[in-house]
């Protein structure tokens, strides 16, 4: 006995007794080894009940020693870092680690919720959808998420930090156990590159804990030296602690590596706590082993009550024991092994209960020598005890029954291959009857499965197995492996499984998924209920959906479902397993692509320059740029109404940077652009620019924008911000999908040029000012045109078109010379005594607003086509274009549709708000006739401004109408869109 | 996530590329000599095969290329990639 850890061996077990480590379970501080897992050492200090159950919260204890762990699940860790729902099994344990059981309340020796189990018959399968119906589940779905739920996840975010990586390989095995580690051995042997994924902190697998020799070595010692002759292969590498979650597409495998635990990251804020792998494999090898099945017997799920492999793996890896006087239930010969081995360290076994006749080769013999009461062709039919196992029920061959007292119960259903990544990669199983269980049947993938997962249970022929997968994968990859099989001792031939569930008629729940409390009982309801299906029966009962994904539960649940509606096995079906294996923390999915770095923000060019003139940002379509310069004192809608003014009066700045720009070139150009824009660009004369739609094949407008021609075969198209991408990759699609005939090349060169816009009356003197060499007299360089010149030194593609109504150069320079040009525009203007007001995009809409110019997205939505906005004119064009075929729709004619016009109100009046009704009276109700699409207050005219898409709105031109606010209706009047310099005075000056 | 071979870039990760649908639909025109069945057939009906679908992808992170793929919708194993301008190749069962 080891200090206070009552149930430690003083020796054995490859824990470090010179290390203790202390930590604090459920408030009570406690020491365990260095190698301890937090289930070894709660075992170790003689923690039984650790938990209390999903539904019933009945009591419960550890009931195995790895993934398969389903009772066991803690909340890891305080606060930010509290981590729900982890197996216990599967925390290394460290210092300073806190753990506390999910699921009870106050304690789970005291648990409150435990009034459900007494309330039991009422909470079967199908019980909430039954009686929770009236008026309506929601009402009790609240109080029944919080009565009935494991653990809770933490409402801070997570400050963790969590790497991804990405990699290829010729050869991914799974598991290093004896069939992976000589997989893997094998083909790293040949230089193929090798990626061998073992989630425990060991490789070995089941030779950490059974006895088994290997070229003359023990199991665990050949383990060792394999793993050693990997790692010196130079394409080779071992990943510990890394779970293989998910098997995809293709070969394409995500894996999670635990880094570190979360006193280290705490302490070391640039320490990852885990890293995502998306690998991506020539050759899978599959070699993940099998998990043990529980026995289903009234009771089975008493703290004590244990998976028989489970007990010998605390025994050999841990030493410890799992309790002082055992019995041990199988129906097949494995269990005789932990039977043996708990004599051997010191545990009384009070008996071994096997459902067979007989077990096989000298097993029977084995237990006689250690005088162990062995019950061939019995059963244990029950437990008992309050907070763990005190006794259990066993009725011999003969019939009789009797109490034998112990406190723990080792049982053993046989084993399941662990057939999960398989059957992800859409692999198909078959029912091996003589393993009673699933196994691989026919592959989907370039993938092999070896070892227990396939059958091979003995260390022989899952080496075996391994070795020629190993080879083979590696050859199909292409190298050629010639390395000596490992051989394995052979082990005594096994008898044949019994059946692992058998019908009695004891009373008390006999659980089949202990995770989600789901019962035999159960089963039997949903058969009768006629949920037969094994989709149904998982849906119906919530078997198999808990954290654990049924690994222990999944095929007793078939065979008792095979059972009752008189099918076998094979005919009942199994569910497809799914993506991750294990659970898995979000973080590990997001990486590092969290909070600035989820979606970074793009910086205009200017950006410097905006923040040091006190610029407000906002985010539009990806890009950070100013809606407003705020001055002290302001308010955003003041700053906005001063920079507008600006504009109208004098001159403003405007850094339009994120304009699409596309370079279009080629002998057919133009045929081109006429295919793609609603109108006609062919005619444009070089030097010209042209406004132009652009539409869907539905009709439906999806951009606009200006093109310019620079030569015969060559045209800048200009799109909106938020479409230069997305109109680019159209322009793409059209090209090289439907019209290859035609000779264009397109290039999207929006992020290569910088765009600075002046804009006003005095902008021409601004540009002067800065010194160009463009004659920028009106009759020369009018409203619509481009031109290629210098401006303040600098080379330029200039657009005359303007957004505002008022006289505007578009200024287009080379990215890196965009924040000079702004400069320098700047001094020049101030120089002639002007304020240069920088100009953001509040002041900007409104100015639009003014003008009537459409805004796509904002005036325009997804059923606008080119006809509402006015421009049916385009279907007298000649040629085709994309779209024109929908437009000659009667429906898309219709004279009731919502039409693009502009709302006037009376002078003085304020803006009316964006999105309101238009409204008509129709029997008594208020129906809607069209909306307000844009609207602000117009200080140059004194008024409120905006335009709408209203309901045939064309036609009632002049019509006045209402619009419902919420300060009441407001009256408007239907008008052509714009009130500002109707005469196009100001833009053509 | 499938592994697509791009015929320009070679094989790389389905998340640089973009589905753009089932390949090979004729565009009908001239426009004012279409029924609105026809039309309403090119713009809306599509195969939706359990098997083999001929589908067009563009390597929207990578090179910029659309071509074809011949990709089985239950197993994603891509049979066959091909140019855009190819008619859709032959695929036996196996």
């Amino acid at each position: 006995m080891s200090g206070t850890q009552p149930f430690r061996l003083g020796t054995g077990g490859s824990i470090d007794r010179s290390r203790p480590i202390r930590f604090t379970f459920e408030g009570r501080t406690l020491t365990g080894f260095a190698g301890d897992t937090l289930a070894s050492a709660l075992l170790a200090n003689g923690v039984r009940l650790a938990g209390r159950s999903f539904k019933y919260h009945r009591p419960r204890g550890l009931v195995g020693a790895g993934v398969e762990e389903s009772n066991v699940l803690v909340q890891l860790g305080e606060g930010a870092r509290s981590t729900p729902n982890v197996q216990a099994t599967q925390i290394p344990l460290y210092d300073g680690l806190v753990a506390k059981p999910v699921n009870c309340w106050p304690s789970s020796n005291f648990d409150i919720g435990g009034v459900n189990n007494l309330l039991s018959r009422f909470f079967s399968a199908g019980f909430y959808y039954k009686t929770f119906m009236w008026p309506t589940w929601h009402l009790y779905e609240g109080f029944i998420r919080r009565a009935a739920g494991l653990g809770k996840v933490s409402e801070q975010a997570d400050p963790d930090r969590y790497e991804s990586r990405f990699a290829h390989c010729d050869l991914l095995v799974v598991g290093a156990g004896p069939a992976g580690l000589a997989a893997a051995r094998a083909a790293a042997a040949s230089g193929a590159r090798v990626i061998l994924a073992e989630q425990d902190e060991a490789v070995g697998g089941a030779l950490l804990w059974n006895q088994a020799e290997i070229d003359g070595k023990p199991g665990a010692d050949w383990a060792q030296a394999a793993a050693a002759e990997i790692e010196a292969a130079p394409e080779a590498r071992i990943l510990l602690r890394t779970t293989v979650t998910g098997y995809h597409d293709h070969n394409s495998i995500t894996m999670v590596e635990r880094l570190n635990d979360e006193a280290v990251c705490a302490a070391e804020p640039a320490a990852a706590r885990a890293r995502g792998w998306v690998v991506r494999a020539k050759q899978v090898v599959l070699a993940t082993g099998a998990l043990e099945r529980p026995l289903v017997f009234a009771g089975n799920d008493r703290p004590g009550v244990m998976l028989a492999g489970a007990v010998r793996h605390y025994l050999a890896r841990y030493g410890v024991m799992a309790g002082r006087r055992a019995i041990v239930a199988t129906n097949n010969d494995d269990a005789y092994r932990t039977a043996v081995a708990l004599h051997d360290a010191g545990v009384e076994v009070a008996a071994v209960v096997d459902s067979r006749g007989a077990p096989g080769g000298s097993l029977a013999a084995d237990l006689a020598a250690r005088s162990i009461p062995h019950f061939a062709g019995g059963h244990i039919e029950e437990t008992r005890g309050a907070k763990a196992v005190k006794a259990a029920f066993v009725r011999g061959a003969d019939g009789q029954g009797r109490w034998i007292d112990c406190d723990l119960v080792a049982m053993s259903g046989g084993y399941n291959p662990t057939v999960h990544l398989f059957s992800q990669s859409a692999g198909k199983l078959r029912f091996d009857e003589a393993l009673a269980a699933f196994v691989p049947d026919v592959s989907v993938q370039a993938e092999r499965s070896a070892g227990a997962c396939n059958g091979a249970y003995a260390t022989a022929g899952a080496i075996a197995q391994g070795h020629e997968a190993g080879i083979a994968a590696a050859r199909e990859a292409g190298f050629t492996a010639s390395v000596k099989a490992p051989k394995a001792g052979v082990e005594t031939a096994e008898a044949a499984i019994g059946p692992g569930w058998r019908e009695t008629r004891a009373k008390g729940k006999a659980f089949v998924d202990f995770q989600n409390d789901v019962t035999v009982d159960d089963i039997a309801l949903s058969a009768r209920e006629n949920f037969v299906s094994i989709e149904h029966l998982k849906r119906y009962t919530t078997l198999g959906m808990a954290p654990d994904q049924g690994k222990t539960s999944n095929v007793s649940a078939l065979a008792i479902m095979a059972a009752l509606t008189g099918r076998t096995i094979e005919e009942t079906g199994h569910t497809r397993y799914r993506f991750p294996y294990t659970p898995q923390p979000f973080g590990v999915m997001a990486g590092r692509n969290r909070g600035d770095l989820h979606r970074p923000f793009r910086r205009m060019p200017c950006h410097a320059i905006h923040q040091a003139l006190g610029a407000t940002f906002e985010e539009y379509g990806g890009w950070l740029r100013p809606a407003y310069y705020g001055r002290a004192g302001e308010t955003p809608h003041q700053a906005e109404q001063r920079e507008a003014l600006a504009v109208r009066q004098s001159v403003g700045i405007f850094e339009g940077s994120p304009l699409g720009k596309i370079e279009v070139k080629g002998p057919d150009a133009s045929r081109f652009l006429d295919l793609f824009y609603a109108n006609t660009m062919s005619t444009l004369k070089i030097g010209k620019v042209r406004y132009g739609l652009m539409l869907n094949e539905m009709g439906i407008v999806i951009d606009d924008g200006v093109a310019a021609r620079l030569g015969e075969d060559h045209f800048l198209v200009g799109t909106t911000s938020g479409g230069a991408d997305n109109i680019a990759a159209a322009m793409e699609e059209w090209l090289q999908c439907e019209w290859l005939d035609l000779q264009v090349t397109v290039s999207p060169v929006s992020t290569s040029w910088g765009v600075v816009t002046l804009s006003g009356p005095r902008a021409r003197d601004v540009m002067r000012a800065a010194g160009t060499d463009v004659d920028l007299d009106g009759a020369v360089f009018p409203h619509m045109s481009f031109v290629n010149g210098r401006v303040a030194g600098i080379d330029a593609r200039i657009f005359r078109v303007s957004y505002t109504g008022d006289t505007s150069y578009e200024i287009n320079v080379p990215t890196r010379e965009t924040a000079a040009l702004w400069q320098k525009l700047t001094e020049a203007g101030k120089g002639l005594g002007l304020g240069m007001t920088p100009i953001g995009i509040d002041a900007w809409m409104l100015l639009r607003t003014e003008k009537g110019y459409l805004h796509i997205g904002a005036d325009s939505d997804g059923t606008t086509n080119a006809i509402d906005l006015g421009w049916g004119h385009v279907l007298k064009k000649k040629v085709d274009f994309i779209g024109k075929r929908s437009l000659l729709r009667e429906a898309d004619q219709r004279p009731d549709r919502l039409q693009f016009v502009g709302l006037n109100i009376a002078d003085g009046e304020p803006a009316l708000p964006i999105g309101a009704h238009l409204v008509v009276d129709k029997d008594g109700r208020e129906i809607s006739e069209g909306y307000v699409t844009s609207s602000g207050y117009s200080p140059t005219l004194g008024k409120g401004v905006a335009l709408g898409m209203v309901r045939g709105g064309r036609a009632r031109k002049g019509e006045k109408v209402r619009i419902r606010t919420e300060q009441g209706l407001r009256d408007a009047v239907i008008a052509d869109p714009g009130l500002f310099d109707l005469a196009g005075e100001r833009l053509n000056d | 996530m499938m592994l697509i071979d791009c015929p320009w870039c070679g094989p790389r990760e389905q998340l640089e590329f973009r589905c753009g649908g089932e390949s090979h639909i004729q565009r009908p025109g001239p426009a004012e000599e279409i029924s609105d069945e026809t039309w309403g057939n090119y713009l809306f009906f599509r195969d939706n095969p359990k098997g083999v679908h001929f589908e067009r992808w563009h390597h929207l992170g990578g090179c910029g290329l659309w071509f074809n793929v011949a990709r089985d919708t239950v197993t994603h194993r891509i049979y066959a990639v091909y140019p855009m301008d190819a008619p859709k190749p032959a695929i036996g069962k196996d």
